[in-house]
């Protein structure tokens, strides 16, 4: 024991007077916390993640839990986080594997960016008194619509449209693949996504059969290690995306540990029981950008170019180049997928060093997209790290079409972002495989939330529009003259294209 | 808030500029002093072939002389001479405002379909941009816009506008907001052929700007006016949509109506929402546009500004007010009050 232990992250102390022995928190922490002696629940504080289940089933809040109780000598360079990471090497050898989003202390744009509303000489627009519209279409647009003129003095469209995704609400919900998360928590947003006209992405793992109900509202993905993949499951999609990248983790494949793959989730994604599934870092028939687009109009024809299909990238230096060779291809949106974006499972160290934040990500290949003249022809998909209606709202302003949102989605299903997704153990039924945690997530009930918060956000969303005087989402998208920036510094700004608050 | 008028006879019958002087003075209680401007179609039938450039300069030495040389280059000055002004009391010359009668040459320009209009779209844009002292702020053919900083009796004073004569006219009486009340400031705003009037302001002017130089148009007006005629002009000119569609397409239809047109009608206007969607203009406005062939007036999808159409004989109207139209005609055959996002739309009769 060169080493010895290190302090414990978490501390849970039972208040004792309070406590009535029910015993619930033993029942529903899987991480083994709880334990009872005698006429006493004895916490092993050390195996806690902070997942807040002891605490939210506890029906006397007989539980505390305190944040880093015992805490090293405070040093601005060697911080716990960057002594624990040397420990865990030092005992291991191995890469440091994380969940959830980028950790390090970044600042974040969205905070320091300001919106706009009007006063007098435009007067802002009530949403509960006048239409607002937030109807999306995601998808090939034309260039120039042609008419002719019909005997009856008619105008006959001659311009031929593309198929297109069509979104009640410019919210959808990112790829999070059966394995990596329970088929209720797939489930529940399916139905979520269902009831308010939206999409939801498949992931990586193939598609359910028990998900078949809502393939009209699920986009399927295509990723390097094509689990789950055959005309069968790219029929059903709504649409078609090629997973290129992630946030999370640019430059390398997903990551699903062997612990999750369950038998049901083996035949999903029709790989081994049990054997971890590693996607390669790239796909193995993608090696340029022409390769790419072959990629694309392969899937278009399997599909009989019925379907859209996007190309999804994480957001990494030269991600606006890169979007500008996806939309000369015949790919139909692009994704980006900024440095703050989840995941069940990356290394450490690509989570919180590897890539650009979202906000900076969206205006440059918004912008570049704009100069090249095919910005209006193809969607542009933003994700990674949003967190509520005004982050939404500001990543429209910078040129995205619509969002996908992941973390949130799971939040609003009862996760507490504890970051353990990758160990399978999730008390609250999502990031796990294991029957009797899943059977703790009710799609019926979860599902409501999920359309809950996709409502509450459109709703705000609509009141901000109105309050700018915008009666129809295309008017904010790429707005950024309703924008401000508050304390970021010129050079953001000017990526951002957007002025600073009083100019 | 600000006053506009406009008339077109559809016979092409000429009109003198006295009475819109009239009909745009009353309207003075919707502007304050700091604008006012007018713009004619038929204003110069002698040299109706060449582009008559009208041009602000603050001397005329150094961004004439700049003018003069850019001019040169680009084609030939066929005339050209200060536009007479007459000094009022409360309208002072802050600006020498001069015109030009120019062709460009036609071989001087590669890579475009109308290289005319993309050389003169050129010089404007170079001008505006690069010579200190120099605006050019009308720039098409057999048109004349003429206007400052000052109420609109005076401003036409200053010109002499009832000297003019035309078959369209548009006024316009500014209450300035965005930008002060320079000169340059006033509306009509005018590019090639194309003039707009416009009372209201742009809510999705970031949108339109970054949708509208994509295809290579340049702002440098530092108003949100510019861009509908640029709006206007790739619409209409390079998308060659009709008149009626183009409005349809800057202030479209809203969904719930779309949904329920005829499956013909439905899948037009969701190709133009879709299509156009970075050109869909947001926020309160009453616009009247102009080309030789004729004008379309137009309002927001919601109507936050007021206009208002008439007729008489071969005449038609808009305007923010009845009265105005009522000093220029007495007896209107019809006077009626468009929705929200209808286009009024008078041609000249072929």
């Amino acid at each position: 024991m060169t080493i010895g232990s290190t302090p414990v992250k978490f501390k849970i102390t039972i208040d004792n007077e309070q406590c009535m022995l029910c015993e619930r928190c033993i029942e529903n922490c899987s991480y083994g916390v709880f334990r009872r002696e005698g006429q006493k629940i004895i916490p092993d504080s050390r195996k806690c993640t902070a997942c807040h289940r002891c605490m939210a089933m506890c029906p006397r809040d007989a539980i505390t839990m305190q944040e880093k109780p015992n805490d090293y000598r405070s040093h601005p360079v060697w911080t716990r986080e960057a002594r624990e990471a040397i420990y865990n090497q030092a005992k291991t050898g191995r890469i440091i594997l994380s969940g959830m989003g980028n950790a390090a202390d970044y600042p974040i744009i969205f905070d320091r960016l300001v919106l706009d509303a009007c006063q007098v000489t435009n007067p802002s627009i009530d949403p509960l008194r006048e239409p607002m519209e937030l109807r999306t279409y995601i998808g090939k647009k034309p260039r120039r619509v042609k008419v002719s003129k019909k005997g009856s003095g008619d105008y006959n469209l001659e311009t031929k449209l593309a198929p297109n995704l069509k979104l009640e609400t410019p919210i959808m919900i990112g790829h999070m693949s059966y394995g990596a998360i329970s088929l209720n928590a797939q489930l529940s947003m399916a139905k979520a996504v269902s009831e308010v006209g939206t999409f939801m992405g498949t992931g990586e793992g193939g598609l359910h059969k028990d998900l078949y109900p809502y393939q009209n509202n699920m986009i399927v993905q295509v990723a390097s290690g094509r689990f789950g993949v055959d005309i069968n499951y790219l029929e059903r999609g709504a649409a078609i995306e090629i997973k290129v990248g992630q946030g999370a983790k640019p430059g390398i494949g997903g990551h699903l540990p062997g612990e999750k793959v369950s038998e049901d989730v083996s035949k999903t994604r029709m790989i081994p029981l049990h054997s971890d599934a590693i996607s390669p870092a790239p796909h193995h028939d993608i090696y340029s950008i022409e390769d790419l687009a072959q990629l694309v109009r392969s899937l278009k024809e399997a599909t009989e170019w019925k379907k859209p299909v996007f190309v999804k990238i994480a957001a990494v230096h030269h991600a606006p180049a890169i979007a500008a060779g996806i939309a000369r291809s015949s790919a139909d949106a692009v994704v980006v997928d900024g440095f703050r974006g989840g995941t069940g499972a990356a290394p450490r160290v690509f989570r919180d060093n590897v890539g650009i934040p979202i906000e900076a990500a969206v205006a440059a290949v918004d912008e570049k997209l704009r100069d090249q003249g095919v910005r209006n022809e193809i969607s542009v998909i933003a994700s990674g790290g949003i967190r509520d209606s005004a982050d939404l709202t500001k990543t429209i302003a910078l040129g995205a079409d619509a969002v996908y949102i992941g973390t949130a989605a799971l939040v609003a299903m009862g996760c507490r972002v504890c970051g353990s997704c990758y160990r399978g153990l999730c008390p609250w039924g999502i990031a796990t495989q294991r029957q009797d945690l899943v059977d703790r997530l009710n799609p019926d009930e979860a599902s409501h939330n999920v359309a809950n918060l996709i409502n509450g956000w459109t709703l705000e969303l609509a009141e901000l529009m109105g309050a700018a005087g915008i009666n129809s989402i295309e008017s904010l998208r790429g707005n950024r003259d309703r924008l401000r920036g508050y304390m970021l510094d010129e050079g953001i700004m000017k990526v951002l294209d957007v002025k600073m608050v009083g100019a | 808030m600000c006053g506009i008028i406009s008339v077109i006879d559809r016979s092409k019958n000429y009109m003198d500029g006295g009475a819109i002087k009239n009909a745009l003075a009353l309207m003075n209680e919707r502007g304050s002093g700091e604008g006012a401007g007018y713009a004619v179609y038929g204003a110069y039938p002698d040299y109706k072939d060449y582009y008559a450039l009208h041009v602000f300069y603050d001397n005329i030495v150094e961004p004439k002389e700049a003018v003069e040389e850019l001019l040169e280059k680009w084609g030939k000055i066929e005339y050209a001479e200060e536009i007479p002004t007459y000094e009022q009391d409360r309208l002072r010359k802050q600006h020498i405002p001069w015109r030009y009668f120019f062709k460009p040459d036609i071989r001087l320009l590669a890579g475009t379909c109308s290289p005319e209009e993309d050389a003169i779209i050129n010089i404007v844009n170079k001008v505006n941009t690069e010579i200190k002292g120099a605006l050019i702020f009308s720039s098409g053919k057999d048109i004349g816009v003429f206007k400052a900083s000052g109420w609109p009796e005076d401003v036409a004073n200053f010109y002499r506008i009832e000297d003019y004569e035309g078959y369209i006219w548009m006024g316009h009486n500014r209450y300035p907001t965005n930008t002060s009340g320079w000169w340059g400031g006033a509306h009509p705003f005018n590019l090639l052929n194309w003039s707009v009037i416009h009372n209201g302001e742009i809510t999705s002017y970031g949108t339109n700007r970054r949708y509208i130089e994509s295809f290579g148009y340049k702002c440098t007006m530092k108003t949100d006016t510019e861009v509908v005629a640029y709006l206007a002009d790739l619409l209409g000119r390079r998308h060659e949509l009709p008149e009626e569609l183009s409005v349809k397409a800057l202030a479209p239809p809203f969904w719930d109506d779309i949904d329920r047109m005829s499956e013909n009608e439905r899948d037009l206007h969701t190709a133009l929402r879709m299509a156009y969607g970075g050109a869909l203009m947001n926020g309160p406005f009453a616009i009247v546009i102009a080309k030789p062939e004729g004008i379309v007036g137009f309002t927001d999808r919601i109507k936050l500004r007021p206009m208002i159409a008439a007729e008489s004989g071969d005449r038609l109207y808009i305007s923010s007010e009845e009265a105005a139209i009522r000093t220029m005609e007495q007896n209107l055959d019809r006077v009626w009050m468009p929705s929200a996002g209808e286009p009024v739309i008078g041609m000249v009769r072929r």
